[in-house]
């Protein structure tokens, strides 16, 4: 009442009388200030969009010629007097001539191939031509003839890898200059190249063998591909999928449904939050104690690779799954109980189908994240190892050695070959296409199923 | 339920292929050791594979003392066979190696190796050095004016009017590497030795074998950076520092031409020929070292040992050649040594 009249006394004796339209100092300085907020924002988010843009097209840019190579249609005439020396077409016999037995074949081939588009080459010799083409080849035919022994004698149309310098030539990597110094090729076969170029012998097309392809050795970055790792990686992550989901759903139905509220329920929540926030590097050196030292699991494998990864990956899962089961209403379970369920098939039948996309969400994550981990590896043998070797089979290809993508993509940029250096880019783009699809896949499983309450 | 099934299956897969690990026997050879011969031992493990029936070999890299520290863990299926190192094997690891049963060891000596001094290709004219330039410029103590004193130089200039006046920087191999210890043998303490630095350490009364280790030591204050990675990584700082000299393999060297120039030492420039001659004077060879014991159990490993360092592969026109390695006059007697089997 005092106030009312107090106020109402005080009204008149206002001195400026304001207008809503008219903004006094006040105003404007907070309806600046807001202003001025508004503008850091949008410039953080523009930095942040620069650097993304920034990233993503270094990375194509770099990395899209990895997925080029360039390739030679060369004709091979297979002697008869070379590779099969007693006539008898026995198989034997036949893989007695090694790879350098078949290397003048290949020098003679291309010889012929240069004289056939009527270049006029300053060369000679047929070994001349031995820098234009891969190192690969060689082998690439002997294989034809071991698996089709009845063509020696005929003249066979080979697509084969070009030498990396020629195929760097083509991509811009390799130029006159860089090469005036370069021992391994001449300006003259770049000058071959490009009048192979020109003829159409010598094309530049996608390289499907890079996605496919095994890791080659350092004389023939052109003959590398990703393929095997890959396979590392699809195995290290079916052993993380198959011990972190089951582990980690388990141990969150538990802790959150189940378990008393007690002191020690409390350490081991305080002690799986602090383990997410662990260096991943202490994963792979207790890894290497654990399962390599202690029991004996062979280095390099995938299966050892997938189970340091799992105890990096637990604690996520873990997270997100609780977060998804405290997510569910209590509502939900009060009236399966109210209707005599037991607590177990309130659990099973009624709490984790609804919290099932959010533990999916959180699992397909931390999956993506297991998936370009490369510290843990590093120290159990699975980096600078060069995966040649195709697993044959299941168990093969849990126990065998092999390498991982990113662990690939790291040894690659560590090579002296430049060339390489544009295959861990290109590498680099398909670790990415996994991470994007996987981090879709989460998405679109939220949006879809996600319910609202 | 679906979910408890496939999760039972699931574990069953990871228990079952657990124990087939430890039961299965292993039939690809495997090699692991310096990260200098690993360019070497890909080369030869690929060709092995496409022209034998044994599985490609496996090849880890990781350096010399882990790769031997490896090969000495014992014998059977779940150690290594072959140990590649860019050292001859120390007296100290003959004996773990002989502590843990791996008594009967082949060694192998592949082919030589230059290292050379070399830095960015548009950078100041760093083209001739001595082992004295080098021990001037990076040793921690040096002579001045007939006296030993604490280095004062920081730049080449100052002690070889020849060289530019650049700031002293260098990148050298981490003591981990296996260059590194031919680094300080063959450059720092050939230079200890020419400046007369040596004979004024025992001038001032220190025993020779302290003199020999005082001679090895690299000065500590930023001007010589020590690099733990590989060769990658001291061309990144090679790039990165204008006025920096960098120590390579000559194979590394060959392949990054057009970012490197090279410097002579002592007035021989690098290249296989002089390295072969024995002109140049920083030079090492390298090895393989092979458990007899596996010869016969796993298969393939005589016959990789055999491939590796014959006349196609490692001879003067072969494919490691071809990458750099100076191949051995005396490949004939390492090839018969393998072919009996003759241990250390």
């Amino acid at each position: 009442m005092t106030d009312m009249t107090a106020s109402g006394a005080s009204a008149p004796v206002r001195k400026h009388a304001t207008s809503l339209l008219a903004q006094d100092a006040r105003t404007k300085r907070r309806n600046a200030a807001e202003t001025r907020f508004k503008i850091y924002g949008l410039i953080a988010v523009g930095i942040g969009l620069t650097f993304l843009a920034v990233l993503l097209s270094s990375i194509v840019y770099n990395g899209v010629r990895g997925f080029q190579q360039t390739f030679v249609t060369l004709e091979v005439e297979l002697l008869a007097a070379k590779l099969d020396k007693k006539g008898e077409r026995n198989i034997d016999d036949i893989k007695k001539v090694s790879t350098f037995g078949y290397a003048p074949l290949i020098d003679t081939a291309m010889q012929n191939a240069v004289a056939k588009i009527g270049y006029d080459s300053p060369f000679e010799k047929a070994k001349e031509y031995r820098p234009l083409l891969s190192a690969s080849v060689p082998a690439q035919v002997r294989n034809y003839v071991i698996a089709n022994p009845d063509m020696i004698g005929e003249t066979v149309e080979f697509r084969v890898l070009a030498a990396s310098r020629v195929d760097g030539y083509l991509k811009g990597r390799v130029t006159r200059d860089s090469i005036a110094r370069d021992k391994n090729i001449d300006a003259a076969h770049l000058d071959i190249t490009d009048a192979l170029h020109d003829e159409g012998v010598l094309k530049k097309t996608f390289n499907w063998d890079f996605v496919t392809g095994a890791d080659a050795s350092e004389s023939r970055a052109e003959q590398a591909g990703i393929g095997v790792s890959m396979i590392g990686s699809f195995f290290m992550m079916l052993v993380v999928l198959g011990l972190s989901l089951p582990i980690g759903v388990a141990a969150s139905i538990y802790l959150e449904e189940f378990a008393p509220q007690n002191r020690f329920t409390d350490l081991i929540e305080v002690n799986i939050s602090n383990l997410a926030a662990v260096p991943s590097i202490v994963f792979g050196i207790l890894g290497l104690a654990m399962f390599i030292q202690f029991a004996h699991l062979p280095q390099s494998a995938p299966l050892v690779g997938g189970l340091v990864l799992t105890l990096m990956t637990l604690p996520t899962i873990i997270i997100s799954t609780r977060a998804s089961l405290k997510a569910v209403p209590p509502s939900i379970r009060d009236a399966a109980l109210g209707v005599g369920a037991s607590k177990m098939q309130t659990v099973f039948h009624h709490v984790l189908p609804l919290a099932a996309p959010g533990i999916l969400t959180g699992t397909i994550i931390g999956l993506a994240q297991a998936l370009g981990e490369t510290a843990p590896l590093l120290l159990i043998g699975m980096v600078g190892f060069i995966a040649s070797n195709y697993p044959e089979g299941l168990v093969d290809g849990f126990v065998s050695p092999n390498s991982a993508m990113p662990a690939q993509i790291f040894e690659w940029a560590k090579r002296a070959d430049p060339a390489y250096y544009e295959r861990a880019w290109a590498g680099i783009i398909i670790l990415l296409l996994f991470l994007v699809t996987m981090n879709a896949i989460a998405i679109i499983l939220r949006r879809r199923f996600e319910r609202r309450w | 339920m679906s979910f408890a099934k496939l999760t039972a299956s699931t574990l069953a897969i990871a228990a079952v292929s657990a124990t087939a690990a430890v039961a299965q026997s292993r039939d690809n050879v495997q090699v692991a050791g310096s990260s200098t011969v690993l360019p070497y031992a890909s080369i030869v493990a690929e060709a092995f594979g496409e022209n034998f029936d044994f599985p490609t070999p496996v090849v880890e890299s990781g350096g010399s003392s882990a790769g031997l520290k490896r090969f000495c863990e014992g014998v059977g299926e779940n150690t290594i066979d072959v140990a590649n190192a860019s050292r001859k094997i120390r007296e100290k690891e003959i004996k773990a190696c002989a502590e843990a049963g791996v008594t009967d060891i082949i060694e192998v000596r592949i082919g030589y190796d230059g290292i050379v001094f070399a830095s960015q290709f548009d950078g100041p004219a760093y083209t001739t050095f001595t082992q004295s330039d080098i021990f001037n410029a990076l040793a921690p103590k040096v002579m001045v004016g007939g006296e030993l004193v604490d280095n004062p130089h920081s730049q080449w200039a100052d002690f070889n009017p020849d060289l530019p006046a650049e700031d002293i920087l260098a990148f050298i191999p981490g003591t981990k590497h296996g260059t590194r210890e031919v680094f300080e043998e063959k450059v720092i303490a050939a230079g200890c030795e020419a400046t007369g630095a040596f004979e004024a350490m025992m001038a001032a009364g220190m025993s020779e074998d302290d003199a020999e280790d005082a001679c090895l030591e690299v000065r500590t204050d930023g001007r010589s950076v020590d690099i733990d990675g590989d060769y990658t990584e001291t061309l990144a700082r090679i790039d990165a520092n204008a006025n920096g000299i960098g120590v390579f393999g000559l194979a590394f060297y060959e392949n990054n031409t057009d970012k490197l120039k090279v410097a002579t030492m002592a007035g021989v420039a690098p290249s296989t020929e002089t390295i072969a001659s024995g002109e140049y004077p920083v030079s090492r060879p390298l090895f393989f070292y092979i458990k007899k014991a596996h010869i016969g159990v796993i298969p393939g490993l005589k016959e990789y040992a055999e491939f590796f360092i014959s006349d196609e592969i490692a001879g003067g026109d072969g494919p490691l050649a071809q990458y750099g390695l100076v191949s051995d006059p005396e490949l004939s007697a390492t090839q018969e040594a393998v072919a009996n089997e003759k241990t250390m």
